[in-house]
C-alpha cells in the first residue's frame, strides 16, 4: 500500500520498505521481535556472565525444556483456533503418574509409552467435542480437564514413585555427544521431531490451512465449506497428545511420578506460544515463533541463575512485562491491518 | 480517490504502529538491563576470600516462615565466611530445582548444595554433577537414590524424629485418659519428606496405643492458608477432636484460626501440637494457643559452611548430619521467646 502512494520507488527503498512491512506484519512482525529479543537477551548475559556464551548453555535451554517446546507446539495449534489448553500442565503430571505407576508394577514400558499417549488423546478428543458439541467455552472446558486430571494423580498415588525401569533410566541418562564436550538427551530429538511434524503439518496441509482460517474467522471457514468442527476437534487431541508426549519426556527429565509436578505448565506454554508471535485470538503465528518463545522464557530463567543474587520470581515478573509488552504488539499491529 | 485516501491513512498508522513498536521495545530493554544491574557486580569485582570458592545452592521456595529463614541463614552464614553463594529459589517445581543445578554444573561451581523439593527422581541430574566431578550437599532434605556416591553429605533435621518427639508428648499428656483420644493430622506437602517422615514418627509412637485414634488426616500443604482450610472443614466433619498435630507451625496458626472461627478456645478444648518452632509459632506457644513445639532448626548455614570448607579441601564429611534440636512447652517458650531469631 505504501508503494501505491509513491510515484518512483528506489530498489533501496523498495527493500526498506519490504523489511518495514515484514516488521509491521501482524504474520511475521511479533516472529521478529521475538527473535531479536531472544538474541538481545542472550548478548545481556553473555556481556554479563562468563561462561554464559558457551555450547553446553544453549544446549541446556533445549534439555531443560524439550517437554515445553512440545507443549507449547500443541499449544501452538489450539490458540491458532482461537482457543486455550488449560489441562496441559495436569496432564503432564498425569502422565507421569501414569508412567510411573505401570512401571512399577512391572509393565513394560513398549506398553507404557503407547498407553500413555493414547489415554491423553482420548481426554483431548473428549474435551473437543465437549467444547463444539455443547458450544462450551475452551476455557472452562479444559479447566474441567486440568482438574480432572490433576484428581486423577492422587487417585493414582498420593506419594511420589520413583522409576527403576532399565529402559526409563538410559534413556534418561543418555547423552548424545555432540563434540566438543558437548551433548543432549534423546528427548531434545524428540521435541525437535514434533516441532518439524507441527511446522509441515501447518504450513503445508489442508488441516493446517484450516487450523488458520478457523482462527481468522470461523464462520467464513464454514462458508467456504471447511471442515470447521472436525479441525476444531483435531487441535485439543493434538494438544492432547501433546502433553501426554510432554509428560513422557517429562518422566525421563525427572525419573518419577508426582502428583504435583508441572503446576502452572500450562500458563509457560501459553506465554510462550503468545511470547512467540501467535495472536491469542487466533488466526496468526507459527510453531517456530513457540519454540522462540520457549528459548526466551528458558534464557531469562537461565540468566536468573547465573546472575545467583536475585530471586527466582524476577522470572515470573519479566514473563509479565513480556507477555504485556506482546499482546500490546500484537493489538497495534493487527488493528493497523483493519 | 478512496483508495488514496486508505493508504494514506494506512501509512499514517502504519507510523503509529512503529512508534509504539519501538516504544514496546525501549520499554523491554528498561526493565531487561534494570535487572541486570541488581547487583552483579560484585561478582565481577568482589574479592573472593576462602579460596576463590564458589558455591550453587537451590532453595525449595519461600513456602514458610521456616523456609525464609533457613534462606536468610545460609546467605548469611556464607557471607560471613566470604565465599561466594549462587542462590536461585525453585518455587516448589522440580523442574526449576533441576535447571537451576544444571546450571550450576555448566557453571563449574565448586559445590552444589540443595534442598529436594521432593524425594524421587534426582539421580539423572546428580550423576551429571558426579560425572562434572562437583560435590554435592543436601541440607535439609533427604533424596531417595539408591546410590549414596551421588552426594557427599545430607545435612539436615532427622523428620522421624520429629514425629516420635510430638508423639511422647501426646502419649504423655494423655496418660491418665482411657477414652479414646480423636486426633487430626495437618500433612505437609503430598510426597515431601518431612511430610512423610513426621507423620511416620508420630504414628509409631502413638500406635502403641489404641486410645488414639488419627480420625482425620489431610494436608495442608505446609501453608497457613491450607492450614485454615483444612481444619474448618475437618472440625466440621469430627466435632469430638481432641488435638491437632500440624507438621509445622504455618499449618497449625491455620488451624488455630479455624478453632477460633468455630467459637472454640485453641490450646484448651482442642490441643495443638507442631513442628518447627517459628517466630510466630513459638509466639502462639508463649500464648497457650499451642501445646507443644518440636523444634526443626532452619539454623543450617554455619553447619554447611563447614562442610562445604571440608569438601573442597578434600576432607572426608560424615554421609548424615543431624541439626542439633530441641522441643518447646508453654513455659519454655515463655522464656526462649525474647532470643528467637526467626
Amino acid at each position: 500500500m505504501a508503494i501505491a502512494t509513491a510515484p518512483v520507488v528506489s530498489p533501496t527503498r523498495r527493500a526498506i520498505d519490504r523489511t518495514r512491512g515484514v516488521f509491521t506484519s501482524p504474520k511475521y512482525g511479533p516472529v521478529l521481535v521475538t527473535l531479536l529479543l531472544l538474541v538481545a537477551i542472550y548478548a545481556i548475559g553473555g556481556a554479563r556472565y562468563r561462561g554464559f556464551l558457551s555450547g553446553p548453555v544453549i544446549l541446556n535451554l533445549f534439555v531443560d525444556n524439550a517437554y515445553l517446546i512440545v507443549l507449547a507446539v500443541g499449544m501452538t495449534f489450539v490458540i491458532l483456533t482461537g482457543g486455550i489448553d488449560l489441562s496441559v500442565g495436569a496432564v503432564v503430571a498425569l502422565s507421569t503418574m501414569i508412567a510411573a505407576s505401570l512401571l512399577q508394577s512391572g509393565t513394560s514400558p513398549g506398553v507404557v509409552i503407547p498407553v500413555i499417549l493414547a489415554l491423553t488423546s482420548v481426554l483431548g478428543l473428549l474435551v473437543g467435542l465437549m467444547i463444539h458439541v455443547f458450544a462450551i467455552q475452551p476455557f472452562i472446558a479444559t479447566l474441567a480437564a486440568m482438574f480432572l486430571a490433576r484428581g486423577l494423580c492422587y487417585v493414582i498415588s498420593s506419594n511420589s514413585i520413583s522409576i527403576t525401569d532399565p529402559f526409563f533410566v538410559a534413556f534418561a541418562q543418555t547423552r548424545i555427544p555432540l563434540g566438543g564436550g558437548m551433548s543432549i538427551t534423546p528427548s531434545v530429538i524428540i521435541a525437535l521431531l514434533v516441532v518439524i511434524v507441527g511446522l509441515v503439518v501447518l504450513q503445508f496441509t489442508r488441516f493446517g490451512r484450516t487450523v488458520y482460517a478457523i482462527g481468522g474467522s470461523e464462520q467464513s471457514g464454514m462458508l467456504m465449506g471447511l471442515p470447521v468442527a472436525r479441525t476444531k476437534v483435531l487441535v485439543y487431541v493434538i494438544s492432547g497428545f501433546c502433553s501426554g508426549l510432554a509428560g513422557v519426556l517429562f518422566t525421563f527429565y525427572t525419573l518419577s511420578g508426582y502428583s504435583l509436578t508441572a503446576i502452572g505448565t500450562e500458563l509457560d506454554a501459553i506465554a510462550a506460544v503468545v511470547i512467540g508471535g501467535t495472536l491469542l485470538t487466533g488466526g496468526y503465528g507459527f510453531v517456530i515463533g513457540s519454540v522462540l518463545g520457549v528459548l526466551v522464557l528458558g534464557t531469562i530463567q537461565t540468566i536468573i541463575t547465573f546472575e545467583g543474587t536475585l530471586s527466582s520470581w524476577w522470572t515470573r515478573i519479566f514473563i509479565g512485562v513480556l507477555l504485556l509488552v506482546f499482546i500490546v504488539l500484537q493489538k497495534v499491529l493487527t488493528a493497523r491491518r483493519r | 480517490m478512496r483508495r488514496v485516501n486508505g493508504a494514506r491513512s494506512g501509512t499514517t498508522r502504519k507510523h503509529a504502529a512503529r512508534v509504539a513498536g519501538i516504544a514496546a521495545v525501549a520499554a523491554l530493554a528498561v526493565t531487561l538491563s534494570g535487572c541486570a544491574g541488581g547487583g552483579g557486580d560484585q561478582a565481577a569485582s568482589g574479592p573472593k576470600d576462602a579460596g576463590d570458592i564458589v558455591v550453587g545452592f537451590a532453595q525449595v521456595g519461600a513456602e514458610s516462615g521456616w523456609r525464609t529463614a533457613n534462606t536468610k541463614d545460609i546467605q548469611r552464614a556464607f557471607k560471613d565466611a566470604g565465599i561466594e553463594l549462587k542462590f536461585s529459589d525453585a518455587q516448589q517445581k522440580q523442574e526449576n530445582q533441576i535447571k537451576a543445578i544444571r546450571s550450576y554444573i555448566t557453571q563449574q561451581v565448586d559445590v552444589i548444595a540443595f534442598s529436594p523439593v521432593v524425594e524421587t527422581g534426582w539421580d539423572a541430574v546428580l550423576k551429571e554433577a558426579k560425572d562434572a566431578g562437583i560435590p554435592v550437599v543436601l541440607t535439609d532434605r533427604a533424596v531417595d537414590s539408591e546410590d549414596e556416591t551421588l552426594y557427599e553429605s545430607f545435612l539436615g533435621s532427622d523428620f522421624i524424629e520429629e514425629g516420635k518427639k510430638a508423639g511422647q508428648w501426646v502419649v504423655e499428656e494423655y496418660a491418665d485418659q482411657t477414652e479414646p483420644v480423636e486426633i487430626i493430622q495437618l500433612e505437609g506437602t503430598t510426597g515431601a519428606a518431612p511430610a512423610i517422615d513426621r507423620a511416620e514418627g508420630f504414628a509409631e509412637v502413638i500406635g502403641a496405643d489404641e486410645k488414639f485414634q488419627v480420625v482425620a488426616s489431610q494436608t495442608g500443604d505446609f501453608t497457613r492458608a491450607g492450614g485454615k482450610q483444612v481444619a474448618e472443614a475437618l472440625l466440621k466433619s469430627n466435632p469430638g477432636v481432641d488435638l491437632i498435630y500440624a507438621h509445622n507451625d504455618d499449618m497449625g496458626l491455620g488451624a488455630i484460626e479455624a478453632i477460633e472461627a468455630a467459637g472454640m478456645v485453641p490450646g484448651q478444648d482442642i490441643k495443638i501440637v507442631t513442628v518447627d518452632a517459628v517466630k510466630d509459632g513459638m509466639t502462639a506457644l508463649a500464648e497457650g494457643k499451642i501445646n507443644f513445639i518440636v523444634e526443626c532448626s532452619p539454623l543450617l548455614g554455619d553447619q554447611l559452611v563447614d562442610i562445604v570448607k571440608k569438601v573442597v579441601a578434600g576432607e572426608d564429611v560424615e554421609k548424615r548430619i543431624i541439626t542439633e534440636e530441641t522441643t518447646f512447652t508453654q513455659e519454655q517458650a515463655v522464656e526462649a521467646l525474647p532470643e528467637r531469631q526467626y
